[in-house]
């Protein structure tokens, strides 16, 4: 296969310089020394990173993102494994249904599944609880986590489950020291791209939170729309540095092309 | 029912319980909901009419959200497909090394909060920002090109939000392709282009497909960017649901304007399906 040519690479350069723009920009500004938007900044500065400290809300709602991410990946894991090992095992009545109900969370509109959880839990009396929160994330980011841990399945060899329990081994050792650890790139895989896309949710979000649980980005988009100062820059910066920290990291760990692509691990 | 079927739904009722409980049941009452009246003063009422369809199918204002809304879903999926295919194929081509580094540049921004990212763009993209700035300061325009506040915006942004999932997907279908066709057509004599029109296109085409359908339904729902791009000034049919929600607090009204997104939605993905399927089933095998 031939390599690319210059206008290739020519043209691969401006895409980056597209993909990358907006973000250098918002770390841009967060190094202002001024109290207003510029890029480039005429100085740097950390007044607006210490400013962080001085808004103790968004330090909270970073908090509150942290342990709902976690919160919600955990249990839409111990749910989607099993669903998964069921679904990807061949075929039986009412299969179908069930993967494509598991997987309807990515077709329906999420500002419909905004509503429809608000009509929901409001008429629970839940809404704004963490644990409302976390069931509707759990369920938004379970499709992530089936697709994945289902393509480590159908990788899955059989004749080693059967030689398992051909020796003896009880159903949960089974699973436990055979199954488990062949799929467990694909569950890991699946947890880390549930957890960014749990601690990245806006739009279901912002209608089902309340001031004492407030995520961080319906927190930096409340307050975007209502104002841009280098405030909301300087949260962005030290956000994204820790996207890039987990990005780098699930690329080493899984590949970040296969896990967004949902294939398994190769 | 065998004994394989009675484990496989054992196995998914935990999952079964919670989709059953927090995912059908409210899009049911939602459904339910966009047939109540409502008072500014009662509240939601309990009976059941057409109204609020009436109201948003009678409506030109209405008729204008959607039509804005499905053109920028529109023209934000062929600028995807535009730049995104060449991109992906440019990916395919490279050295393992630039190919990790390239895919972390172009692909990585996907992970990043999409409130952020158009935070980006606000700034880029305002009277006073980085853009009209830059064209003042080197005297190609006098005064600021407007870009905060229109649908072009919109579109540049929801671009730049959405083209890594049609990277993904083109990309993707590229990898199942047998390069030994390329290299086929190249010892025959065909030059770079032919090449890429005659044997790479077509069979990206099922990636292109899949790409733009998820561009497209993704783009038709998006509300972080048309609501901080566009504000109260360009509204689409998300931000529109939000502020019956959220501000007018006529929830029946918001929620059948929300069941018409389902609906459009829905029906574009069956029938782009259907259309796929039909032309191009042939390649799925």
């Amino acid at each position: 296969m031939r390599r690319n040519g210059a206008a290739a690479i020519a043209f691969n350069l401006v895409f980056s310089l597209f993909m990358l723009g907006p973000i250098i920009v918002v770390i841009g500004v967060a190094f202002t020394p001024e109290g207003f938007l510029e890029f480039p900044p005429s100085g740097i500065s950390l007044r607006w990173f210490r400013a962080i400290l001085d808004n103790p809300e968004f330090i909270t709602a970073a908090w509150i993102s942290l342990k709902l991410g976690v919160a919600a990946a955990s249990v839409a894991t111990v749910l989607a494994v099993p669903a998964a090992l069921a679904i990807g095992r061949g075929r039986f009545a009412g299969r179908d249904a069930l993967q494509a109900l598991f997987l309807s969370p990515l077709m329906v509109p999420t500002v419909v599944l905004g509503i429809a959880f608000l009509r929901f839990l409001s008429l629970l009396g839940l809404n704004g609880t963490f644990t409302g929160l976390m069931l509707c994330h759990a369920i938004i980011i379970t499709p992530f986590i089936l697709r994945l841990v289902l393509a480590s399945v159908a990788g899955l060899d059989r004749s080693v489950e059967m030689a398992a329990i051909s020796l003896g081994a009880r159903p949960l050792t089974v699973f436990r020291r055979v199954t488990l650890p062949a799929i467990l790139p694909g569950v890991i895989g699946g947890w880390m791209l549930a957890f960014i896309t749990s601690f990245d949710e806006l739009t279901v979000t912002v209608f089902i939170v309340n001031p004492s649980t407030t995520t961080l980005p319906v927190r930096l988009f409340s307050h975007i729309t209502q104002t841009t100062d280098p405030l909301v820059a300087s949260v962005s910066a030290v956000a994204i540095l820790f996207t890039v920290v987990l990005m780098v990291l699930v690329d080493r760990l899984y590949g970040l092309d296969r896990l967004l692509i949902g294939e398994g691990k190769r | 029912m065998s004994a394989r079927a009675t484990r496989a739904w054992l196995l998914s009722t935990p999952a079964l319980i919670l989709f059953a409980v927090l995912l059908l049941v409210p899009l049911l009452m939602t459904f339910l909901l966009s047939f109540n009246s409502f008072d500014f003063y009662g509240g939601i009422g309990s009976d059941l009419s057409l109204a609020n369809y009436a109201e948003v199918l009678g409506d030109s204002y209405f008729y204008e959200i959607f039509g804005r809304t499905f053109l920028i879903a529109l023209i934000t999926t062929l600028i995807c497909a535009a730049i995104g295919v060449p991109q992906a194929y440019i990916l395919y081509r490279m050295s393992p090394l630039w190919r990790s580094i390239t895919v972390l540049i172009v692909i990585g921004p996907l992970l990043i909060s999409v409130v952020v990212r158009t935070l980006g763009w606000a700034i880029l993209l305002g009277n006073k920002g980085v853009i009209n700035t830059a064209l003042i300061d080197i005297g190609l325009i006098e005064r600021p090109i407007r870009m905060m506040y229109t649908s072009g915006g919109i579109v540049l942004a929801l671009v730049h939000v959405m083209v890594p999932f049609m990277i993904l997907a083109v990309w993707a279908a590229l990898q199942r392709q047998d390069p030994a066709v390329e290299s086929a057509a190249e010892s025959l004599g065909a030059r770079p282009a032919t090449i890429f029109f005659r044997i790479v296109l077509p069979q990206a085409i099922p990636g292109v497909l899949s790409g733009s359908l998820i561009v497209f339904s993704l783009s038709a729902s998006a509300f972080a960017t048309p609501a901080i791009l566009g504000g109260r000034r360009v509204k689409v049919v998300a931000t529109t649901v939000y502020d019956e929600f959220l501000n007018t607090l006529n929830w029946p009204l918001g929620a059948a304007i929300a069941m018409l997104l389902l609906a459009s939605v829905l029906v574009v993905m069956l029938s782009w399906n259907r259309l796929v399927e039909r032309r191009f089933g042939e390649v799925f095998q």
